[in-house]
């Protein structure tokens, strides 16, 4: 009797799990399967116009990517875009959460709005004023610099400081994203955490190590991986300020997959860098859980 | 959007309403691009007026977003009836099956004349022996040049064969002396060497464009007569975005050549100094042989008709309304841009105008970039390729062999079709035809 009633009830939760599934089947796997199909073909412009052109050509793609110094350079940036943007971003965030959890803190909600602006404004109009911001002769921050007696630098023209020239925008666009999240995590933190600290004798700094950070941990881990997955799909900055130059400097791996992909349209090669790109992801969020695991312990 | 217009005209009649305020015109889509796109909503409210049972709904798109918007949208299946397309991008929508013959269109048709073109021009649209686009507007390249410098050196214009040209060059620098040249050569453009290697009657590419030809004499003797340009100090080893202003630079003197196409007429005449109008001006291209040989890229853009479209008839209409000879000169006067039927060039408009003089001589002389639709990434490449020799750091004959190892390995799936009888060439006795 008892085990008839499991058993329906089994059934009627497979019944209403599977809207979901199929909504995730249809518009997730179905395609991921077909995605990893498409990177083992040379789908191309001629195979758009007749689809029996394109041929099996197994890991040819993935061996001519691995091949291509195109590849290596886009990885190259990104790494040095997710390694330098990364920290700068979970420091900038946070230092914006505690600012704005400060109990001196005055119009908050002003400063919360107003530094979670740039996430919800649409890249193309960021980046026309940050060209202006970025311009060599008529921009602010040459302008300023020229005040301290630096001279102009050809900030998005000049291949050592496009990329750092994207960093610190994509830093200002993002960071009002993780500031929410920490300041979430920074109001879970029961306050009789600091005011025992406090009667210890603990000073702000050693509040902020002993109680805040540790507190903030379940957080920083869930921001230190979004972020990392986020940093590692640049596009849309280099996209519209330098499109992937100057000398290929910003050019990232989402930038490659878009140019294969959107520009020479080889489907199959840009498939099979959406693959690699996966794999490289993954190897991190896995090295970043494992880190955080022996921390832990 | 047709279909829900359908049931909409279907849950009218079925509420007893329809029929007294609907359409029985038909409605053609068409998409142009930049300016052109803007301005052609005009000239379709006058066709409207003319074919009252037609009507056009105009979209514009931005030329950065168009390739890949009309990309999308032949994959999506959701071309419009007809639309503009850059005459170096008709190759690859032929490949893509996008866009339908014109031919039988043209033998019925009494508005367009296939001989009132510029040959150059009318090529890059045939494909195969069979015609996919007719002109609209046209561009080219030609060399602008300060009268002014040219005289202090002894010229009074530019000599029409290299050699001689060189050493006008020459006698500029001399002029000039250091840190200003001769010409101007973005070092992240591919039109110069491409323009010079055509010049000297290379290839580029072979047997039907599946393979590189770079390596071919006729284009290593342009590839050095470039390069010896920036080895002597004529002209400076910079790319575009070395100089910050290329109007500024023109007219200070920086550099008393440069090649560029008709928009920047129009920006010239704005942007310097009245007085230094009078000391700029135009001319066709110098060759190797003299001016017969100073070719120039056939380029501007093309009407086609969607393959998929439903009302061809339409659209063809309006395609011819657009080419007519009136059309084309309003068109001409809304945009600035060149007029592809050479009898309109007798519009005041442009004959006021003592620049765009050179244009008319030079569009008699155009080529069309090989057609194949890889040609832009191969361009890309040889662009590339190219910096390395230019800035004296790579030896040309290895950054030549190196440009052909990449672009037969981009060819090979055209080689393979070509195998296999699956690709669209030229067959030349076809192509002597469509020559018109």
């Amino acid at each position: 009797m008892k085990g008839s009633i499991e058993r329906r009830q089994a059934q009627a939760g497979r019944w209403f799990v599977l809207p979901a599934l199929t909504l995730i089947g249809v518009f997730f796997f179905v395609p991921v399967v077909v995605g990893l199909v498409l990177s083992l073909t040379d789908f191309d412009i001629y195979a758009i116009g007749d689809p029996s052109i394109a041929r099996f050509v197994g890991a040819g793609n993935y061996v001519e990517i691995l091949r291509n110094p195109v590849f290596w350079k886009a990885l190259g940036n990104t790494l040095y875009f997710v390694f330098a943007s990364g920290p700068l971003m979970m420091i900038v965030s946070l230092a914006a959460a505690l600012l704005l959890n400060a109990k001196l803190a005055r119009a908050r909600g002003f400063f919360r709005t107003a530094y979670f602006l740039p996430v919800v404004t649409t890249i193309v109009a960021v980046s026309i004023v940050w060209r202006y911001l970025y311009h060599p002769h008529y921009g602010w921050l040459n302008f300023a610099l020229g005040k301290l007696g630096i001279p102009p630098i050809d900030w998005l023209g000049d291949p050592h400081w496009a990329m750092p020239a994207i960093i610190v925008l994509a830093v200002w666009k993002n960071f009002g994203y993780n500031m929410l999240i920490y300041l979430a995590g920074l109001q879970s933190i029961p306050e009789e955490l600091y005011e025992a600290a406090h009667l210890d004798g603990a000073g702000w700094w050693g509040r902020f190590v002993h109680v805040t950070l540790p507190g903030l941990g379940p957080t920083m881990l869930f921001v230190s991986i979004t972020t990392l997955l986020n940093q590692f799909q640049l596009f849309a900055e280099p996209y519209v300020m330098t499109q992937g130059g100057p000398l290929q400097s910003t050019m990232t791996l989402v930038l490659f997959l878009y140019e294969q992909g959107f520009r020479w349209w080889r489907m199959g090669m840009a498939a099979a860098i959406a693959f690699l790109l996966f794999l490289i992801m993954l190897t991190g969020t896995l090295i970043q859980l494992r880190l955080s695991r022996e921390r832990t312990r | 959007m047709r279909r829900t217009g359908l049931a909409v005209l279907a849950l009218l009649a079925l509420f007893g309403c329809g029929g007294a305020a609907h359409d029985t015109r038909t409605t053609i889509r068409f998409w142009g691009m930049g300016r052109e796109g803007e301005v052609v909503s005009d000239l379709a409210r006058d066709f409207e007026r003319e074919n009252p049972d037609v009507h056009v709904i105009v979209q514009g798109i931005p030329w950065t977003a168009a390739h890949a918007k009309l990309l999308t949208a032949h994959v999506g299946r959701s071309l419009p009836d007809c639309f503009q397309l850059g005459n170096t991008w008709v190759a690859e929508f032929t490949a893509l099956h996008a866009i339908d013959p014109l031919t039988p269109w043209l033998a019925a048709s009494r508005a367009i004349d296939t001989h009132d073109q510029f040959p150059g021009v009318w090529d890059t649209n045939v494909m195969g022996g069979v015609v996919y686009g007719v002109p609209w507007y046209v561009d080219t390249r030609v060399l602008f040049y300060r009268r002014d410098l040219l005289a202090r050196a002894g010229y009074d214009s530019i000599p029409q064969s290299w050699v001689e040209w060189r050493r006008a060059m020459e006698a500029v620098k001399r002029v000039v002396g250091k840190d200003r040249y001769a010409i101007l050569l973005p070092a992240n453009e591919w039109t110069q060497p491409v323009i010079f290697g055509l010049q000297n009657g290379a290839t580029l590419l072979a047997d039907h464009d599946t393979r590189a030809d770079f390596e071919d004499p006729a284009f290593e003797q342009a590839f050095a007569f470039f390069l010896g340009l920036f080895r002597d100090g004529l002209a400076p080893p910079v790319t575009n975005n070395e100089i910050a202003n290329v109007y500024q630079e023109f007219e200070r003197g920086t550099f008393a050549m440069y090649i560029t196409g008709p928009w920047n007429v129009g920006e010239f005449r704005n942007r310097l100094a009245p007085e230094h109008q009078s000391a700029w001006t135009t001319s066709p291209l110098p060759g190797p042989r003299g001016a017969a040989s100073g070719i120039s890229l056939a380029g501007g853009s093309s009407l086609v008709l969607s393959r998929a479209g439903e009302h061809k008839q339409a659209a063809w209409r309006f395609i011819e309304y657009l080419c007519r000879p009136e059309v084309q000169a309003r068109f001409t006067h809304l945009t600035g841009d060149l007029p592809a039927r050479p009898s309109v060039w007798a519009d005041t408009a442009i004959t006021k105008e003592p620049a765009l003089a050179a244009f008319k001589t030079q569009l008699e002389r155009v080529v069309s970039t090989p057609k194949l639709p890889e040609w832009e990434e191969i361009a890309n490449r040889l662009q590339d390729q190219a910096e390395g020799p230019i800035r004296g750091k790579v030896p040309a004959d290895s950054a030549l062999a190196r440009l052909d190892r990449d672009v037969n390995a981009m060819l090979e799936k055209r080689r393979w079709l070509l195998e296999h009888g699956k690709l669209l060439v030229e067959r030349p006795a076809e192509a002597r035809m469509a020559q018109r």
